[in-house]
């Protein structure tokens, strides 16, 4: 596929930015915590994008947290228990938790609307219970005190170096979740403006009409939902790296919601909508801190505000539009 | 001649009431079939039945002797037999092209991760697709507004829309849920061709109506259906002849059928 030139500099633009202008700005000004900020937005952006992608099969899904959460704790089990490297259970926590959206996803995606959204919003509330009964995941407990990732190389080549021997690690992870993020995005990306992308639609606008013209609703509905719970996984394992630890609280209800307004925020209809939602609803409540108690009135109030203005989304504002990016 | 679409003993009961109760019929290779009835005697919900989106309480369906009653919609689809649906199901948010190019999916020789990774089968797919939908909409006389979204279409474009969804998935025998429904008689008699013209591309044709003028001058064969039975079978000239026809159609409907 030939990306427009307009395309190629804006996407040049974005690439220069996250890679060479933040942390050349962070170095500058000196607040080493906007690492972790940031390194955040990439990490939520992306279960973000998981979540857009079965708004785009037209499903309303408020469960994405249950999947972060898995992925934590597959990552998490299997670098403590069974001394599996880090870089190895990302790929793993994103399959274990596309598996488990199969299993569940066959059943439940044959629910639409609210009934569906219910399903899921139960769902995030099932793993935190889940976490907590099981054995293996140490109760409320959790799992903490978990090392950093180790090093990669394949055949003696060091691909990435151990994170306890790099100088900065809050640079490193940050580095990480941004390529991941670009991976995911641009994954996306090309998903939607392939021919799976025009059957998704056609699942969005006419369900029995796509099974008419032969479409496998239920088959597409599964592969979506699964790849949505795929990034869930992923960005799940790198958050449990980050902190280190996994509580069966680390991802409540709150997460899962907020995963779905950050869809809404950016916008459905477009694949950047997640990243942007993301990025806003992460800093629009950092700065409403300085507002003390009124914090979560005012971002209540500009969230609906929002939603009532702009139905589609920031990104359905023309300049957006304009540049030939957004979509 | 051999029957392409079978049609055996098809009985729907929704608990106590039965819908249709042992209709059969036999649909020939490059005919056009209506069936026709009263309201409520049970069309659509036969027609539900042969298109599989119901499942059938007994009887069977059978196309080229293959059983297709009760598979999922979309294998029996895939097998060649399609049905177009009123002409409120289209892809709002497309572009008429568009939804004619979606609409060959059962052409795809790709899988899905050919389409992600732009194998070069896939872009033979959309290219064949592009092509074969620029046709498809010069046919149905919908070149000019090939660009319009769908949501924005008059009804008669509408139609004609839905008409040109079912051509685009190739098939063998297309079930048309009444083509002529609410439409004048200019809008209807243009119908009329574009109906012929798709029989006559090879496409068998099986359609539930009940525009008595139409269906007269469109049908080779008509299957009347009274209270979920059959009640008679013929060509045309033999059914406004039939008794039992002009019976069940006596009293409110009857100037119906005097053409």
């Amino acid at each position: 596929m030939m990306l427009k030139r307009n395309q190629i500099i804006g996407v040049g633009f974005f690439l220069f930015v996250i890679f060479v202008a933040v942390p050349w700005l962070i170095h500058v000004s000196g607040r080493w915590d906007f690492y972790y900020t940031l390194t955040s937005v990439a990490l939520l952006s992306i279960a973000s994008g998981g979540v857009w992608l079965t708004f785009y099969i037209g499903r309303i899904n408020i469960g994405q947290g249950a999947f972060a959460l898995t992925g934590g704790y597959v990552a998490a089990i299997l670098v403590v228990k069974y001394d599996v490297s880090f870089w190895l259970t990302i790929p793993i926590a994103g399959l274990f938790c596309a598996a488990v959206a199969v299993i569940i996803g066959l059943p439940i995606l044959r629910l639409r609307g609210v009934y569906f959204a219910m399903i899921t919003l139960v769902l995030t509330e099932v793993a935190r219970l889940t976490a907590l009964a099981l054995p293996i995941t140490n109760g409320a407990k959790g799992i903490s005190s978990i090392p950093l990732p180790g090093e990669l190389s394949i055949l003696g080549l060091t691909l990435i170096p151990d994170f306890s021997t790099v100088a900065n690690v809050k640079l490193a992870f940050y580095y990480l979740a941004a390529v991941l993020m670009v991976l995911c995005f641009a994954g996306l990306y090309r998903l939607v403006n392939s021919r799976i992308g025009h059957l998704c639609r056609s699942l969005q606008q006419n369900e029995e009409l796509a099974s008419s013209i032969g479409v496998n609703t239920a088959y597409l509905r599964v592969i979506a939902f699964a790849i949505s719970s795929f990034l869930g996984g992923v960005s799940g394992a790198i958050f449990m790296a980050i902190s280190r630890s996994i509580y069966p609280a680390s991802f409540p209800v709150k997460d899962s919601v907020d995963f779905m307004l950050n869809c809404f925020l950016g916008g459905l209809g477009y694949v950047f909508g997640p990243m942007l939602g993301t990025f806003m609803i992460y800093f629009g409540w950092d700065v409403l801190f300085t507002t003390g108690k009124y914090q979560l009135l005012i971002y209540s109030a500009i969230l609906i505000l929002l939603i009532l203005t702009l139905p589609n989304g920031v990104l359905s504002l023309r300049i957006f539009n304009k540049r030939g990016t957004a979509k | 001649m051999s029957a392409l679409l079978e049609v055996k003993g098809l009985t729907k009961r929704f608990g106590g009431l039965t819908a249709v109760n042992d209709v059969s019929f036999d649909v020939h290779e490059k005919e056009i079939l209506s069936v026709i009835g009263p309201n409520g005697a049970g069309k659509s919900t036969l027609f539900k039945l042969i298109s599989s989106f119901l499942p059938s309480s007994s009887g069977e369906v059978l196309f080229k002797g293959q059983r297709i009653s009760n598979l999922a919609p979309h294998i029996v689809a895939r097998k060649g037999v399609v049905r177009t649906f009123q002409e409120t199901t289209i892809f709002k948010s497309m572009s008429v092209r568009d939804n004619v190019i979606i609409s060959h999916h059962l052409r795809s020789q790709a899988s899905l991760a050919g389409y992600f990774l732009g194998t070069k089968t896939a872009l033979a797919d959309e290219e064949e697709f592009g092509r074969s939908a620029d046709e498809i909409v010069e046919f149905l006389n919908l070149g000019e507004i090939r660009n319009e979204l769908a949501s924005n279409l008059p009804q008669g474009h509408l139609r004609a829309l839905g008409i040109a969804i079912g051509l685009a998935t190739n098939p063998s025998v297309l079930l048309m849920d009444e083509p002529f429904a609410g439409m004048n008689h200019d809008e209807t008699m243009r119908t009329v061709e574009l109906v012929r013209g798709v029989r006559d591309r090879g496409v068998t044709v099986l359609l539930v109506e009940h525009d008595m003028p139409a269906v007269m001058k469109i049908s080779d064969r008509i299957v009347v259906i009274n209270f979920g039975e059959k009640i008679a079978e013929g060509i045309p000239s033999e059914i406004q002849e039939n008794e039992k026809v002009i019976e069940a159609y006596l009293g409110s409907e009857d100037d119906e059928i005097g053409m």
